[in-house]
């Protein structure tokens, strides 16, 4: 579904992304870690082209990102993205918040759009707040709102760049609920994040990145239950990150 | 020496026929070249932060040119160098009797866009990117995400900055005695000059500007903390 082939990136001097190459199929769940700064919210920024890339290509659906032909809005339309900062329209309501992309950018009814956003807002459990603008809500609830907005366009993957790292602790648990079930329901999924709980639970692939290289691309078994095998870089962030 | 004041001429006929009429057109004049201004400012400011390298460079040098040039010679050069064909095929209402009062409006509408343009491009950075992210993300063309994403925030967090400037257009609006525009300031003018008491009427034009620029900044503090957005 995902095809990431020779991506490299560049700010300027500096890489960002060195010949990175990886595939996620339909129904991946699809864990990135590794040290902050090693080029994985870039890289999963590369996979809708909010960062445009230098060299190499990626294939989502069967659509090329680098094509000039390729129609990168209507691309993006079919890629739910989650971000760290949640990123809702803080001038917007809820509801709006929800309907605004179904109707502007699909072009759907505005009966039809809020149907579906209240479906998903109620399926991330805050049907309540649909009155609400995202400044009333606390972080978790933004968090979660955020989730129903992506997937209110009915999208082929989701993208998450570190959902859970601006939160409180004890608002964590609540948004990667909301991950597991989607992940358990078949949903192809790109995670950027640190939950090694998360990842040992419901994904299937793990991919370690350090200095802008993928240094591991494995399952999830052979990432946690086959440390040996697992380059130096690996071993370290691995054994500090599982101490605790 | 006493200041002999005398204010018994100024009856609710004179005012009637002298300075309602004068006040309208310079409120007139404030809220055109204000919208006008904005609307093209804001489009100055998208070209001054367009990545598109000569729409940047045309947005700079409008700004930099229009705000290094006095006001009164842009209104006198705008006045001399609009040329009367334009007057007849677009003056409508104004008409040819009426070429400073129109000129004047277009000059400030122009003027101020530079300025607008500077608040705007000051609003739109102060919307954080990932809201530009955000918008593309869900399928938004660069439009769309303007429009519906990035410039509502802008204006609001800009609005008292807006304004602001604005009060200051309706004070600057006065200048357009140098092309002899009927304002209200020529209204004052006029029945100083009728009744020859310009002191009480330059006074009296003080006061007036006073109350109306006070009580929009006024109006524009008790804005600001209510349109906030809370984040």
């Amino acid at each position: 579904m995902i095809e990431i082939k020779n991506v490299s990136k560049w700010y300027g001097n500096f890489q960002v992304l060195t010949d990175c190459t990886t595939r996620i199929n339909k129904g991946d769940v699809v864990v990135v870690c590794g040290p902050s700064g090693s080029g994985k919210s870039t890289l999963i920024k590369t996979v809708n082209a909010l960062e445009p890339i230098q060299q190499g290509d990626i294939v989502v659906d069967g659509v090329s990102i680098s094509d000039k032909k390729t129609n990168l809005p209507k691309l993006r339309s079919r890629v739910g993205m989650v971000f760290q900062h949640f990123e809702l329209f803080p001038h917007l309501s809820i509801t709006d918040n929800l309907t605004l992309a179904q109707i502007k950018v699909l072009g759907r009814g505005k009966d039809e759009a809020i149907k579906r956003g209240m479906k998903m807002l109620d399926r991330v459990g805050l049907s309540a707040q649909k009155d609400k603008f995202p400044g009333q809500l606390s972080g978790g609830q933004q968090q979660r709102v955020a989730i129903a907005r992506a997937l209110s366009m009915d999208p082929i993957v989701m993208l998450f760049d570190e959902p859970t790292s601006a939160l409180d602790p004890e608002m964590v648990g609540e948004v990667l609920d909301v991950m597991v079930g989607l992940a358990q329901e078949g949903m192809t999924m790109m995670c950027v994040t640190h939950e090694m709980g998360f990842a040992k639970r419901v994904s299937n692939k793990v991919i370690f990145m350090d200095a802008g290289k993928i240094v591991e691309d494995c399952s999830k078994d052979d990432f946690f239950g086959n440390p040996d095998a697992r380059s130096p870089r690996a071993k370290e962030f691995l054994s500090k990150i599982l101490q605790h | 020496m006493a200041l002999n004041l005398d204010f018994s001429f100024l009856t609710s006929d004179v005012i009637r026929s002298n300075l309602v009429a004068t006040f309208e057109y310079s409120i007139q004049l404030t809220a055109v070249a204000a919208l006008g201004g904005t609307a093209l400012g804001t489009l100055i400011a998208l070209m001054r932060l367009s990545s598109v390298r000569w729409l940047q460079r045309i947005a700079t040098v409008y700004v930099d040119l229009l705000r290094s040039i006095p006001l009164v010679m842009v209104i006198l050069w705008f006045y001399l160098l609009i040329p009367a064909s334009f007057y007849s095929m677009i003056a409508g209402s104004f008409g040819e009797n009426h070429r400073p009062e129109f000129a004047a409006v277009i000059t400030f509408t122009f003027f101020e866009a530079a300025y607008y343009s500077e608040i705007m491009r000051a609003g739109i950075q102060s919307v954080p990117r990932g809201q530009s992210y955000a918008g593309y993300a869900v399928g938004m063309t660069y439009a769309q995400c303007m429009r519906l994403v990035v410039l509502p925030q802008a204006f609001r967090n800009m609005l008292p900055v807006l304004l602001t400037q604005t009060v200051v257009l309706f004070q600057d609006t006065s200048l357009v005695y140098a092309i002899g525009a009927s304002d209200w300031l020529k209204g004052f003018q006029t029945v100083g000059n009728l009744f020859n008491r310009p002191a009480e009427m330059y006074l009296f034009a003080a006061l007036g500007y006073f109350v109306v620029s006070f009580s929009l900044s006024m109006l524009v503090r008790r804005l600001q903390s209510r349109i906030q957005i809370i984040r």
